[in-house]
């Protein structure tokens, strides 16, 4: 508890529609510890992007706590304490990969060679360096979405909350930026909650798997991923790795017949 | 230049519809004097009186070209029977009214966008504006303008600007709303303050509507300059022009007046096409 980057206790949060209270949580709880890197895994609506949404203050839960760095979700929003990288890349046409990686500094108020620093930094951190001046529509949709990570990176929050990030590419650029996220978060020691649809990905990725499913969206199991930190792609045919794919499949199975 | 077979041939099909709608609408006039004077009219001689009448009821295209180049090349422009004069004056109003059109419905936008009060209660009278005709409201414009002791280039430019901020606040309202949800909830998570999002977000995200609304901003200022020309007893401008030819019968004048006003708007929309074209290229938005 002490040591919790993340902390939810008994969190809820109902949806008011026309027809009826939706349950998008319910008495969820969970400590995601410094360093951990933690995916959400479930069927559409159990409530994983919701959850996300409320660590980074996009939602606001109806019942129980979340604190984030100890304080609450709004304070450490507001401490710029995270990172947060959507399902589209989002960067704006009319600024070039550098000026949208710049863009969270300068709204922070950095000095401009500092921003000119960071953002060389963080380019290198993504494999972007050399395309600082090119518009997003002269890059791949991958390369977008790391400019889009380099986004979230540029000002050093220790938290990084990735909303299926590689949820809209395909499957080998979405292999290579797996591997890539994984070196990165090595590199820099982030705290990371990631969500996704797909199990290996989030086997893959983590070492804390949370499986959740729908109405009410609840946590169904918590999996300690035994695999080693250092992950060459091979270890995705190791019976370790299938083991454990194979009781997240499980969990979301009991969790989507019940 | 593959397009310019096809525009050359719909030019030509305008010219020969208009030739012969001037002998079509002329003739009555052709075969009067005819009758007076007793003459017998052949098809030639009727075809070339009907294109070269002192007031006909639709002038030729030369018999307008020749009055063009008559006003505009020949007169000294700051002669008062130049028609560059006259359209010197009806620009000068246009361009203040679309300055002042473009800066009232930006701030409208702004404030509609951004205050839910002004939503709900400026955007309905913005609406009903547009709904009186210019031709009512003009004279009243002018009179109290006067009245408080404003006149000459302002009170034109008042109508214009009347006109002109509509399109502006459609345009703006869209043009600030057009970023997405995620982007906003973006802004949010970097803890942006509301004036950066508008900055950073809001504006440039809305500059293609900006531009579209201005090419409409800037005819209907045109047509705001003219139509406030009409009714105040202007003696310069091109309204002065269309009414006074209206008044004497002078059709030629009136049509050189209105191919000058049409000439005016080409120009005025293409120069903001141009900038267009400049900004969002710089801004990296055209691709």
């Amino acid at each position: 508890m002490s040591g919790a980057v993340i902390s939810a206790n008994n969190l809820s949060l109902t949806f008011e529609t026309n027809d009826g209270p939706v349950h998008a949580l319910k008495d969820v709880s969970l400590n995601i510890e410094k360093g951990d890197f933690v995916s959400f895994i479930g069927p559409s609506g159990c409530g994983k992007t919701t959850f996300l949404r409320c660590m980074a203050d996009l939602e606001q839960p109806t019942g129980g706590t979340i604190t984030v760095n100890g304080v609450s979700a709004a304070e450490a929003r507001m401490a710029r304490a995270y990172g947060y990288v959507f399902q589209a890349a989002g960067l704006y046409p009319w600024r070039t990969i550098g000026g949208n990686i710049r863009l969270p500094l300068e709204i922070m108020g950095y000095s401009k060679s500092e921003q000119a620093e960071r953002a060389a930094r963080v380019m290198e951190l993504v494999e972007l360096s050399g395309f600082e001046k090119k518009f997003p529509w002269q890059l791949s949709g991958g390369m977008q979405q790391r400019a889009s990570i380099a986004r979230a990176l540029a000002f050093d929050a220790d938290i990084l909350l990735m909303d299926e990030p590689f949820g809209a590419l395909d499957e080998i650029v979405r292999d290579h930026l797996n591997e890539q996220l994984l070196r990165l978060w090595a590199r820099t020691e982030k705290t990371i909650a990631f969500v996704t649809h797909s199990i290996p990905e989030a086997v893959y990725l983590s070492t804390k798997i949370v499986v959740m499913s729908p109405r009410p969206g609840r946590i169904t199991d918590v999996i300690d991923s035994p695999l080693p930190r250092e992950r060459p792609l091979e270890i995705r045919e190791t019976p370790a790795f299938l083991e454990i794919a194979h009781r997240v499949r499980e969990g979301l199975r009991a969790g989507t017949e019940t | 230049m593959k397009s310019i077979v096809p525009v050359l041939t719909i030019v030509g099909a305008i010219f020969v519809i208009w030739y012969a709608a001037a002998v079509w609408l002329n003739a009555d006039w052709a075969y009067d004097k005819a009758t007076r004077s007793g003459e017998e009219l052949t098809f030639t001689t009727l075809v070339a009186d009907t294109w070269a009448q002192k007031k006909p009821k639709l002038p030729a295209p030369h018999q307008v070209s020749a009055e063009l180049w008559d006003t505009v090349a020949m007169k000294s422009i700051t002669s008062k029977r130049s028609l560059v004069y006259h359209t010197w004056i009806t620009f000068s109003a246009t361009a203040l009214g679309f300055m002042l059109g473009t800066l009232l419905g930006t701030l409208l936008a702004i404030g509609i966008v951004f205050n839910r009060t002004m939503d709900m209660s400026v955007m309905p009278w913005v609406i009903a504006s547009q709904t009186i005709p210019i031709l009512a409201i003009a004279p009243m414009i002018i009179v109290v303008l006067n009245a408080v002791g404003i006149s000459g280039l302002l009170p034109k430019a008042m109508i214009s600007m009347y006109l002109s901020f509509f399109p502006v606040v459609v345009g703006m309202v869209k043009g600030l709303r057009s970023p997405e949800q995620m982007q906003l909830d973006q802004m949010r998570t970097w803890h942006a303050s509301s004036s950066q999002t508008i900055w950073k977000l809001r504006l440039p995200a809305s500059m293609p509507f900006f531009f579209t609304s201005l090419k409409i901003a800037m005819a209907a200022s045109l047509v705001g300059a003219i139509v406030g020309e009409l009714p105040t007893g202007a003696v310069a401008g091109l309204g002065a022009r269309l009414l006074a030819g209206s008044y004497y019968g002078q059709t030629i004048q009136i049509w050189s007046a209105l191919i000058m006003a049409a000439a005016l708007a080409a120009v005025l929309v293409g120069i903001i096409g141009l900038i267009q074209r400049i900004t969002l290229k710089r801004m990296g938005m055209a691709q």
